[in-house]
């Protein structure tokens, strides 16, 4: 990240822009007007990696959320890739096809192959022709070592596999950017590694990324930058290295005091 | 503590007992179950002895053999009678084709297809019917055959076309019933039979579908005003007879339309009552399907970039008609026996047809023997649908939980 300010400050005529901007965020939920996101702002630059910890309730998922309008929010601004995210359908449907989500509880299509709930969205959304889809496919479930099962359903299929063909299915649409919200919480313990292994290697590869996890070792290794989430505030955003052994504020010690 | 694992040990043997053992362990264990066992013997014996001396002895059916023109296809005349008989012949050739398709073993022929040779060939013998009538009805099982063969035959990604052929061979049926276009048209008042039951049961079938459909996702939407007048609709007429839907569809409905409307066919508007009655029954058994499809579904559906029409209709709709099935299924049943009810509007349905021949002074008080007949006609469509519809649920199960 620190990279990333300075090039922004030393090439003045390629101002960076961050992916997503999210200035002063508030949600009330509509059913019981509970204040979930109390002023939330956060910039995420091209090609970092944050990841958002935080107690459950902290407004973390509900956050990455309104990053693709899957929730609306009542006040603030967020702009995701140069797009401002309004009510306008057509900025939301330009702004969904430029960010790839991964669910906790990986949400394939039942009813659907493997490879057809990889290709669906590049044939009806981007208009691809089908052959083209599926050699992307292909290429793409390769990738995340399920190239055997393309031709399964996703109910053969065990935790692990089926989130990496969710993955899967997400970068099929080429995004700028991808939303992780707890992508390892749902899994057995011994599929957990093969999911982050997939993400880390996603990291690497230099795509913009938010993941909301509790994997604290994921976090250390991958993230750029770690942002704490609690009472539906950001309390702490620092470096790996400080948020785990040099942590300011007294919630975050006690947050990690609670899960290390 | 153990170090190795056991051994895999083979699952105790059940014992393949014999008929006699079963019968002693299951209905004479005890003095309470020899007697229930016998009473309900002798009920079973004498009750299916009644009936077969019923059938065989004392019943009378030449009010059946005479009548059996009337009882299918009523008083459409003779003369025209090939274009029922082609009707037939093309729905026949389709449902070859597609049982074609739906099968997927090596074996030629299976059980099931045996036996309805065997019903075919034992009608084209057995009925009392004309010569004409009989070669007609063996051309129309060789076209069903030659159409299976070349189901078998063609490749399969060519089965998606079976739908859109269906619907082309929906409307050829009724051009060659209804006349029009190059053939001589026949008015509604010589439709009657169980060629009217059929006509007026697979129009609603289909037309109150997309109906009942709409209905559901209009019941669901985010728009108040859509959302009102859905449930508006649905709990009006769920809250009336269909005897009295029917009736303001034949009286009332007239007067709604525009004057160019107004003389609107009677079986028309026998089609649209129930069409109409049908469809809000239809949205209630969908709407619990669209219920059963969890919310990241279409959360997921939209985190791709579908829009709200591709997400209804590529994610949500498919797994929610899919879970409905029976319940749909039973609301077509329910609809094919009230078509039973247009008899009490002066339309000579299958029991309409029926009524007029216990009219007939020679057959006065043949009630038994007429009602059993018919039941039987509604009973093997009936079947067939619910069959129908247990073959579609296997085949849509392929690979999922």
């Amino acid at each position: 990240m620190t990279q990333q300010t300075i090039t922004t400050e030393t090439d003045a005529s390629l101002p960076q822009k961050p992916a997503i901007i999210a200035e002063n965020v508030h949600k009330w939920y509509a059913s019981n007007k509970f204040h979930v996101l109390r002023g939330v702002s956060l910039n995420v630059y091209r090609g970092e990696v944050v990841v958002i910890m935080g107690p459950s309730g902290s407004g973390k998922s509900t956050f990455i959320r309104t990053f693709n309008a899957l929730e609306e929010y009542q006040q603030g601004r967020i702009e995701i890739d140069g797009i401002e995210l309004s009510h306008d359908l057509r900025n939301i449907d330009a702004i969904r096809k430029e960010v790839g989500m991964v669910f906790q509880q990986f949400n394939l299509f039942p009813h659907l192959t493997v490879l057809d709930n990889v290709t669906l969205a590049p044939i009806w959304v981007r208009r691809w022709a089908k052959k083209r889809a599926e050699e992307v496919a292909m290429q793409l479930l390769e990738k995340v070592g399920i190239l055997e099962q393309a031709r399964k359903y996703p109910g053969q299929l065990s935790g692990g596999q089926q989130q990496r063909v969710a993955i899967a299915r997400a970068l099929a649409m080429q995004p700028k950017i991808m939303l992780f919200d707890e992508p390892t919480s749902a899994l057995d313990p011994e599929m957990v590694r093969e999911v982050l292994d997939v993400m880390r290697s996603l990291a690497q590869s230099g795509i913009t990324m938010v993941v909301v996890t509790h994997e604290v070792g994921f976090a250390r290794e991958v993230a750029d930058r770690i942002v704490l989430m609690d009472g539906g505030v950001i309390v702490e955003e620092a470096t790996p290295q400080e948020f785990f052994q040099n942590p300011k504020e007294e919630r975050t010690q006690k947050f990690l005091s609670q899960i290390l | 503590m153990q170090t190795e694992l056991p051994p895999p040990v083979a699952p105790p043997i059940s014992r393949a007992s014999s008929p006699w053992e079963w019968m002693r362990v299951n209905l004479f264990s005890t003095w309470y179950n020899i007697i229930l066992t016998i009473v309900c013997v002798v009920i079973i014996v004498v009750g299916i002895s009644n009936l077969l001396r019923w059938v065989f002895d004392i019943a009378q059916w030449n009010v059946v053999v005479t009548n059996l023109q009337l009882f299918f296809v009523g008083r459409f005349p003779p003369e025209l009678y090939w274009r029922v008989w082609l009707s037939l012949g093309v729905l026949a050739c389709l449902a070859g084709i597609a049982w074609g398709f739906s099968r997927t073993d090596a074996r030629w022929l299976s059980h099931s297809t045996l036996i309805a040779l065997g019903v075919i060939v034992a009608a084209v013998i057995l009925l009392p019917i004309p010569l004409s009538s009989r070669l007609w009805l063996v051309t129309i099982a060789l076209v069903a055959t030659i159409g299976y063969a070349a189901g078998r035959q063609l490749p399969p990604n060519l089965s998606s076309w079976l739908p859109v052929m269906w619907g082309v061979a929906f409307l050829l049926v009724w051009w060659l019933i209804k006349g029009g276009l190059g053939l001589a048209p026949t008015p509604t008042t010589v439709w009657s039979g169980l060629l009217l039951t059929l006509l007026t049961a697979t129009t609603s079938i289909i037309l109150s579908f997309p109906l009942g459909v709409l209905l559901a996702l209009g019941r669901q939407s985010p728009l108040p005003v859509v959302r009102g007048l859905s449930t508006l609709y649905i709990e009006v007429i769920r809250g009336l007879p269909l005897i009295g839907i029917l009736f303001l569809a034949q009286v009332m409905l007239p007067l709604f339309l525009p004057p160019w409307f107004r003389d609107l066919d009677r079986v028309l508007r026998a089609i649209a009552g129930l069409v109409l009655f049908s469809a809000a029954y239809l949205a209630e058994n969908v709407r619990g399907g669209l219920q059963a499809v969890p919310r990241g579904q279409a959360e997921a559906a939209k985190a791709l970039g579908l829009g709200a029409p591709l997400t209804v209709s590529l994610i949500v709709l498919p797994q929610a008609l899919k879970a409905v099935i029976p319940a749909i299924v039973g609301q077509f049943i329910s609809l094919f026996k009230d078509t039973s009810l247009l008899a009490l509007f002066g339309l000579l349905e299958l029991t309409g047809i029926a009524r007029s021949i216990l009219a007939q002074p020679e057959f006065i008080g043949r009630y038994a023997e007429v009602y059993l007949f018919i039941g039987l006609i509604y009973w093997i469509f009936c079947y067939g649908m619910s069959q129908a519809s247990r073959n579609l649920e296997r085949k849509l199960n392929v690979g999922q939980r």
